[in-house]
């Protein structure tokens, strides 16, 4: 377990020396294009292998290819969103033998990138630096068939099948400055990237299906010192991978540092089942990929207008929501990254603004709304759902049943509390339990009394509970509280 | 009509049968008698499309029974350089590393072709990748000049220059990057075009250097490129570098002549390597535009002699790209020789793909590939590949600039006439042969061979260029030439 203080350092358990982790990652994201984008093959995940290929996409002789309009229209909301400039850019060869590769050259974007210099909001307000979003097109896919027990694995394998079904998707590339101190943050980039990349309509951006994949470029320093060499982490296929490859790559190269040895700059996989990373192409074979102009295709120009467009149609995006709704609510943006994330943050402004205790609307969306159907909740019931519960006329139990049945249902909050026979418990009523419950036991009591308010916080929960068990949960929890610190202060 | 005169130009032939006054099959025919009876002296083709050819033919016959009109080239045969991709039919550039792959679908030059009623009756010969200024880099054996068969033809559309002048068609198309039309149009006396960049599609042009790469026109009159010219051109959306407007027609202006027009001869394409022989038809030529009125300068395009050796940077570096996707995997040759190795476990897919272009490549092929690769690797960038493009954008200003003062420019399209086969074995000697080719190729700009005159009885071309766009008033001088000097006839008529 890495250990990380608040200066996002590392301190070595075997030395006790400090180390800073340094990240910057490399984010592909497949286009959710209608076709590829050189030529007008279906861009769709899961078909029959090579059955959605053609002499373009399959590179054959004498083929060329034509740049789709949706591939740039929607490389320029990404950088938009990232808040990047587009800047006039043209397509590069990078050539390379690769058998998943049909014409052993990927078209990419090299020195003019279409989207540069831009910025992502974290949702605790951590920011990190963009440094371009261009465009490429992706590889078939190679399956390595053995009979032996290998199975999967380059080395054991007998032969290797293609597919190109996925030559010719359209990526885009979006590089990270090397901003990142944290495996946490890390995640919460790609995470929030993914928000960013559903919300404006881009990508499906999943990690499990590879239409967005992850690879990090880790190295280690001693704060203040200058960048450490770096090792490129790929292979990596969800979000909590990328923090345990992350953190497994900082302690290995803290221990090859601490042990007087030197980092190789290199290619590593991350292998999930070892739970470790293992060396890829190093620096001796590194491929010199002889950048070139596509002289196949021509510069690409988006116009002013195209571009002042493309802002017009931008969602309000999910940085840009937890504001919003935090300011609402008075709260830490933070606090309301989750509503956000469920896309029920409007449902939680509306409520708001509809009257509803802010604290309250937003720990039941957070709790109590995790399910399917949620977001075509009325605002105004919800409103209504938590003035009831303000007012005493609900206790949390029976607000989170009335508001089951209200997402259920469709119906107001009193009508279903009416139905479902929830009154408000008389005063009086629960103190006679509650002075029961503390006759009943009083050992229990004793204690009670007798704890520092940290012991007693605990404490409280027992006699809660047999509250609870007492009038099936129709006790509000608060009031018991209330009770309970009355009878204390008059022992 | 069998039996009835087949006339020989493309012209005349797409006339006749149009009129129903020959048949498509009878010109085919004849045609396909010409080859059978001559093709072995020369080897202009690769394959020779028979049954294609008269199916095709009888398509055409059909249409013109039933009333229609098949098109401008109606019943016309062509052949076509092995390099432009042909539905069903092996397209192999003449190199191993694709013998017997038959492409999925047409060029769209050929879709075109058919379209207007041609009639495809050969691939023809090259230069492997279209590498090679004599046709004999072919991993299928050389092509021989019908002028003069110890001579080459020069290429590296060898075949589609040679098919023409030996009559075995009236018109072939060729591509042309440094020269590869224009060179062996001088070499076999016909006429050969390479039309400005983007005018032709190049979808299904088997690509050797992409930025320099154009399909054109050969024929043994200027009329009949100009007939092709007009038929093949205009944009493609499946090329994006294909140029959005259309070319402006040809054939209606090429009666124009030259009167008042400024033509200025290109003097650094006048002097050292030229043969004398070569400058002196040059001199003929501007004298002839003169005597139609046009007024003659000496015009100077500084850059141009750097041409060479930016090109031999350029064209290498985007081959070395190009040629790539030859790795055995998807189509054409594989060598797996896994008996090599026997008991060192499988072949690696890294080791196949060494063996097979090892294997696939011929020797000029692999030159330029390493050339290429070299000049692009990373240090070298800069010194080669990058400075090589500097000098493309100085040749192109260069002549923009003379453009300012001529309408158009004259110059050798060769140093010399056919040499021999064997004759040139150093690479760079055979490099020299498209000195006066390659700026335009650089410039993206039109120019074209038209045959004016013999020494020694092989023929000799003169170049006229054109600034961008320029084909129509390109070919108003290209027949005042042809006037002031009849076109040879092929080498063997057709029988009538």
């Amino acid at each position: 377990m890495t250990v990380v203080d608040r200066d996002n350092l590392i301190t070595s358990p075997t030395t006790g020396d400090q180390w800073e982790l340094v990240v910057g990652l490399e984010v592909h994201c497949e286009l959710a294009t209608a076709t590829k984008i050189f030529c007008s093959c279906p861009n769709q995940f899961g078909d029959e292998p090579n059955t959605n290929v053609c002499p373009v996409c399959l590179g054959l002789p004498g083929s060329l290819p034509v740049l789709n309009h949706q591939v740039v229209e929607l490389a320029m909301r990404i950088g938009r969103a990232l808040q990047c400039t587009v800047e006039p850019s043209v397509f590069a060869r990078k050539n390379y033998f690769y058998p998943d590769m049909p014409k052993d050259y990927q078209v990419s974007q090299y020195d003019k990138p279409t989207n540069v210099e831009g910025f992502l909001d974290l949702p605790d307000g951590f920011r990190v630096g963009i440094e371009r979003a261009h465009i490429e097109e992706d590889t078939g896919k190679n399956t390595h068939v053995s009979s032996g027990s290998g199975g999967g694995r380059i080395h054991d394998a007998e032969y290797s099948l293609v597919d190109y079904n996925r030559a010719g998707v359209p990526l885009v590339e979006i590089v990270g400055k090397p901003d990142i101190r944290t495996s946490e943050h890390a995640k919460a980039y790609v995470d929030e990237l993914r928000a960013i990349l559903l919300a404006i309509g881009a990508s499906d951006a999943k990690m499990e299906e590879g239409s967005m994949r992850a690879d990090a470029n880790v190295s280690v320093r001693h704060p203040g010192d200058p960048l450490g060499k770096r090792c490129e982490i790929k292979n990596v296929n969800s979000l909590r991978s990328l923090g345990r490859a992350i953190e497994y790559e900082a302690r290995r190269q803290i221990d090859l540092l601490e042990s007087g040895e030197t980092i190789r700059q290199e290619t590593r996989h991350w292998d999930e089942e070892g739970g470790r990373t293992r060396p890829g192409r190093s620096k001796e074979d590194a491929d010199d990929y002889r950048y070139f102009q596509e002289p196949d295709l021509v510069p690409l120009d988006p116009s002013a207008e195209w571009i002042a467009a493309i802002d017009e149609s931008l969602p309000t995006l999910p940085a840009q929501r937890r504001s919003l709704l935090a300011q609402a609510a008075a709260v830490d943006p933070s606090a309301v990254a989750l509503h956000v994330a469920r896309g029920l943050d409007g449902l939680a402004l509306a409520a708001i603004e509809a009257g509803g205790d802010a604290g309250r609307v937003l720990n039941h969306i957070e709790h109590n709304l995790a399910v399917e159907g949620a977001e075509s909740l009325d605002p105004a019931h919800l409103a209504a759902l938590v003035t009831m519960e303000v007012q005493g006329d609900l206790t949390a139990t029976q607000a989170k049943t009335v508001l089951a049945e209200m997402v259920a249902s469709g119906n107001d909050p009193a009508t279903i509390a009416a139905a479902k026979g929830f009154e408000a418990m008389d005063t009086s009523e629960l103190e006679a339990i509650v002075d029961g419950i503390i006759a009943d036991n009083p050992d229990d009591w004793a204690k009670y009394v007798g704890a520092d308010d940290k012991g007693r916080k605990k404490l409280s929960g027992f006699f809660t509970g047999k509250v609870m068990q007492a009038t099936k949960g129709q006790a509000d929890g608060k009031a018991v509280n209330a009770i309970l610190a009355h009878r204390l202060a008059a022992s | 009509m069998s039996g009835s005169a087949v006339p020989t130009t493309a012209a005349a032939i797409a006339n006749a049968v149009r009129a129903g006054e020959v048949s498509a099959v009878d010109v085919v025919d004849a045609h396909l008698a010409v080859i059978d009876a001559h093709e072995a002296e020369v080897h202009a083709f690769n394959e020779v499309l028979h049954d294609h050819a008269r199916a095709t033919a009888a398509e055409v016959d059909r249409t013109v029974a039933a009333g229609g009109d098949p098109g401008p080239l109606a019943g016309v045969p062509i052949a076509l350089k092995d390099n432009l991709c042909t539905r069903g039919i092996a397209t192999t550039c003449s190199s191993k590393i694709l013998e017997g792959w038959r492409p999925p679908y047409d060029a769209t030059v050929v879709q075109l072709l058919a379209g207007a009623g041609a009639v495809a009756v050969g691939k023809t010969n090259l230069d492997e990748f279209a590498m090679g200024s004599s046709t004999e880099n072919s991993a299928f054996g050389a092509t021989r000049n019908p002028r003069d068969t110890a001579k080459v033809p020069g290429g590296s559309s060898g075949g589609s220059a040679a098919a023409v002048a030996a009559g075995f068609a009236p018109v072939s198309l060729g591509s042309d990057t440094g020269g590869s039309i224009r060179q062996p149009a001088s070499f076999c006396g016909v006429v050969g075009v390479k039309p400005t960049y983007g005018a032709v599609s190049r979808y299904g042009l088997v690509a050797f250097a992409s930025s320099l790469d154009q399909i054109g026109p050969f024929s043994a009159t200027v009329e009949d490129s100009a007939l092709i010219l007009d038929v093949i051109a205009g944009h493609d959306p499946r090329d994006s570098t294909s140029i959005p407007e259309a070319l402006v027609p040809i054939t209606p202006t090429l009666g124009d002549g030259v009167d008042g027009l400024r033509i200025g001869i290109v003097s650094e394409l006048m002097g050292e390597g030229i043969d004398p022989a070569v400058t002196a038809r040059v001199q003929a030529a501007a004298e002839a535009f003169e005597a139609a009125g046009a007024k003659v300068g000496e015009a100077s395009v500084p850059a141009v002699t750097y041409g060479l050796s930016a090109y031999y940077l350029i064209a290498p570096a985007e081959a070395s790209s190009n040629l790539a996707r030859y790795d055995g995997v998807r189509y054409g040759l594989r060598v797996d020789a896994t008996a090599d190795r026997q008991g060192s476990g499988p072949w690696t897919t890294a080791e196949m793909m060494a063996a097979t272009r090892t294997a696939g490549f011929g020797a000029e092929v692999k030159r330029r590939i390493m050339l290429g690769t070299y000049a692009l690797s990373a240090g070298y960038y800069d010194a080669y590949y990058g400075k090589a493009l500097k000098v493309r954008t100085l040749i192109a200003r260069d002549f923009d600039a003379a453009y300012e003062q001529f309408d158009l420019l004259l110059s050798p399209t060769a140093p010399s006439t056919a040499f021999g086969l064997g004759d040139v074995s150093d690479p760079l000697t055979m490099y020299l042969n498209d000195v006066c080719t390659i700026p335009t190729n650089l410039a993206g700009h039109p120019a074209m061979s038209v045959p004016f005159g013999t020494a020694d009885g092989l023929p000799i071309g003169v170049q006229i260029l054109a600034p961008a766009l320029g084909e129509p008033t390109m070919f108003r001088a290209a027949a005042v030439l042809e006037a002031a000097v009849a076109p040879l006839a092929p080498t063997w008529e057709v029988a009538r």
